[in-house]
């Protein structure tokens, strides 16, 4: 267990086969107490088993599962203390909202006043008052996300496991409830983790992202770090865009690439030989017309509204990502030779 | 006419040539009067152009015993039946919609197999297990297990059985429809919020399935209480039920009106828990 807050949730060395498919493969995690931890990656990459070995649907194959001090590796989904929101929501079709929201409570075996203050203090938390009378067919797709929502929090989990939340939401939707669920989150002191396939919606909610891929967790780190620091290219390329060149270390602490034909500064340091990977971030890449790194040919460019990503194409062949905000007077044709550079605090040495 | 009122009018045609023009024919006989000639009962008109008709034939039905205590025969085993196809089925379908989902059209395949063959040859066959030197008491006797032959070929047991093995596809299709779409994170998001197993399925599958129960429950029910072959083949002569009172009085007394009475009532009957049905499902509690 890691120093300091002690963990809500910790999964230790946990594997899950699928068949021949090792969905989930000697995976370590600690959920920290009133974390909001995002569990981030492509499809098929084991974040949802993962998330439902946490809920008990799924029981791993080796390795253990710990909700606060209690192996829970063994305990049925109705006994273990978390909740989860599911991604098509699973709402009870047959019921009200407020049905759905007191069935959880119900099985505690709460009824009467006591239940009915429950369903009330959750409703008023997703801001549903007066929907309470109402069918999951009649309501909207946020107003349904809710009801999903309201129904996990009645119960009070320990932490709350969320499955895609805003997959099914539209782009509008999506940013609102993002901020809600984190504005959320500091209100009601749980932990949350969420699994997500959009790195975007990770950095905006989460304290810290695992970032996983066949299986495993390549790096685990706040979202700030994860961009800034990458422990590998994987990484890197998941989070955003990113200009990655392979070289070798020469002397004076330089990579030579040679796609690039130059050799640049980097801050890490690296014995002389070394093969290594560099990467640069687009937004880290500057146009200039003195001290050019190097120089090369506008080959394409691509408006996006604030910012324009221009590619440009170097005489030896590689083509570089420049990503440039909008705001300047002066902008690239296609055709226009440009020069470029970066400052050596840039660039990320990153081994494999 | 649009292509669309087109087919309404076939289908308009159809029950109106197939159940409708029948249906007024058996009210017409039902209240005539029996007579010795062809056809074996009275004109609705007689010679000067009065109408005969006369609710007599029905009167009798309910102060004679006989026709109130086969009614009652028929209501009662086919609910029992019923009530037994329903247990039997709900599992067998809720297996096949659980299974892999490249077993279950082999499973359904097995469900409607019997379809292939006959249906009386079916109840023959059944007639070839039960009776006292029959297969099953054969084996029984061979392996020593018994003494003396099973009493089991005209009982109502084997009523019970026939009717349950001949329907029970009809209760398990239905119910296999539903339990199909049921979605499977349901289940689970009740049991991530607390519910055992048992409570999960009370709670949730039982309800969302019941659309199938009740088509399973009317399509096994309804032909079930006007069953004639399975109770005259397998039943004893104490298995009371109105298909073979309604064939008795046809074929055996040559009583039409009386018999296309019995059927006027039995209709009636069938007819009510239908419309219930209906009803319910307008209301919108049945469809969730």
């Amino acid at each position: 267990m890691s120093a300091g807050a002690p963990a809500t949730l910790r999964v230790a060395d946990v594997t899950k086969c699928f068949g021949a498919v090792t969905a989930v493969d000697a995976v370590s995690l600690d959920v920290r107490a009133n974390e909001f931890l995002c569990l981030l990656g492509p499809s098929g990459c084991g974040k949802t088993t993962l998330l439902r070995m946490m809920a008990g649907f799924e029981a791993p194959d080796s390795g253990r599962v710990f909700i606060g001090d209690d192996d829970m590796t063994a305990t049925p989904p109705h006994a273990r203390p978390v909740n989860m929101m599911f991604q098509s929501y699973a709402l009870f079709p047959h019921m009200s909202v407020e049905g759905n929201v007191a069935f959880g409570l119900k099985q505690e075996g709460l009824r009467g006043e006591a239940l009915n203050a429950r369903v009330k203090e959750a409703l008023a938390v997703v801001e549903l008052e007066g929907l309470g009378a109402r069918k999951p067919h009649q309501l909207s797709g946020g107003q349904r996300q809710r009801v999903a929502l309201a129904r996990c929090l009645a119960k009070r989990p320990r932490v709350l496991l969320l499955d895609e939340p805003l997959a099914a939401l539209d782009k509008h939707l999506r940013e609102r409830t993002q901020r809600e669920l984190t504005a959320l989150r500091h209100r009601l002191g749980i932990s949350f983790v969420v699994v997500t396939h959009d790195q975007d919606e990770a950095m905006a909610m989460a304290d810290r992202v695992a970032v996983m891929d066949r299986g495993k967790i390549l790096q685990i780190a706040p979202p700030r770090e994860l961009y800034e620091r990458p422990a590998n290219r994987a990484v890197a390329a998941f989070f955003g865009d990113v200009n990655i060149w392979e070289g070798e270390v020469v002397a004076g602490n330089k990579v030579h690439c040679a796609a690039l034909q130059i050799a640049f500064p980097v801050t890490d340091l690296l014995p002389v030989g070394s093969r290594v990977e560099a990467a640069v971030r687009p937004e880290q890449i500057a146009f200039t017309s003195i001290d050019a790194l190097l120089t090369g040919v506008v080959s394409d460019v691509v408006y996006r509204g604030t910012a324009s990503t221009y590619f440009v194409r170097h005489a030896g062949g590689a083509v570089i990502r420049v990503a440039r905000q909008n705001s300047g007077p002066e902008t690239f044709q296609r055709g226009d030779t440009v020069g470029l550079s970066w400052p050596t605090s840039a660039v990320r040495v990153l081994t494999s | 006419m649009t292509r669309r009122q087109g087919l309404i009018a076939i289908l308009w045609l159809w029950s109106a040539a197939l159940f409708v023009l029948p249906l007024i024919i058996v009210l017409k006989i039902s209240v005539a009067e029996t007579r010795l000639g062809v056809p074996p009962y009275t004109a609705f008109f007689d010679a000067a152009h009065h109408v005969t008709a006369n609710t007599e034939n029905y009167s009798r039905l309910f102060t004679d015993s006989l026709y109130v205590k086969a009614y009652l025969g028929s209501l009662k085993t086919a609910f029992i039946a019923t009530l037994i196809a329903l247990l039997m089925g709900y599992p067998m379908a809720y297996a096949i919609a659980r299974a892999p989902a490249h077993r279950r059209d082999l499973w359904l395949l097995l469900v409607m197999l019997p379809f292939w063959t006959s249906f009386l040859v079916r109840i023959y066959a059944w007639i070839g297990l039960l009776r006292p030197s029959g297969i099953i008491n054969t084996v029984l006797q061979a392996l020593g297990i018994i003494d003396a032959p099973l009493h089991m070929l005209n009982t109502n047991g084997a009523v019970y059985l026939g009717i349950v093995y001949t329907y029970l596809p009809f209760m398990v299709l239905p119910l296999y429809a539903r339990l199909e779409k049921l979605d499977a994170s349901l289940l689970e998001a009740a049991r991530d919020l607390g519910a055992t197993p048992w409570r999960a399925f009370c709670a949730v599958t039982l309800p969302l399935s019941m659309p199938g129960i009740v088509a399973g429950c009317l399509l096994v029910f309804i032909p079930a209480v006007g069953e004639f072959v399975i109770p005259e083949l397998l039943g004893g002569p104490n298995t009371l039920m109105i298909g073979r009172v309604l064939w008795n009085e046809f074929f055996t007394n040559r009583d039409w009106p009386v018999a296309s009475a019995v059927t006027a009532v039995l209709l009636i009957l069938l007819v009510a828990p239908i419309v219930w049905v209906q009803r319910l499902q307008a209301r919108g509690d049945l469809a969730p």
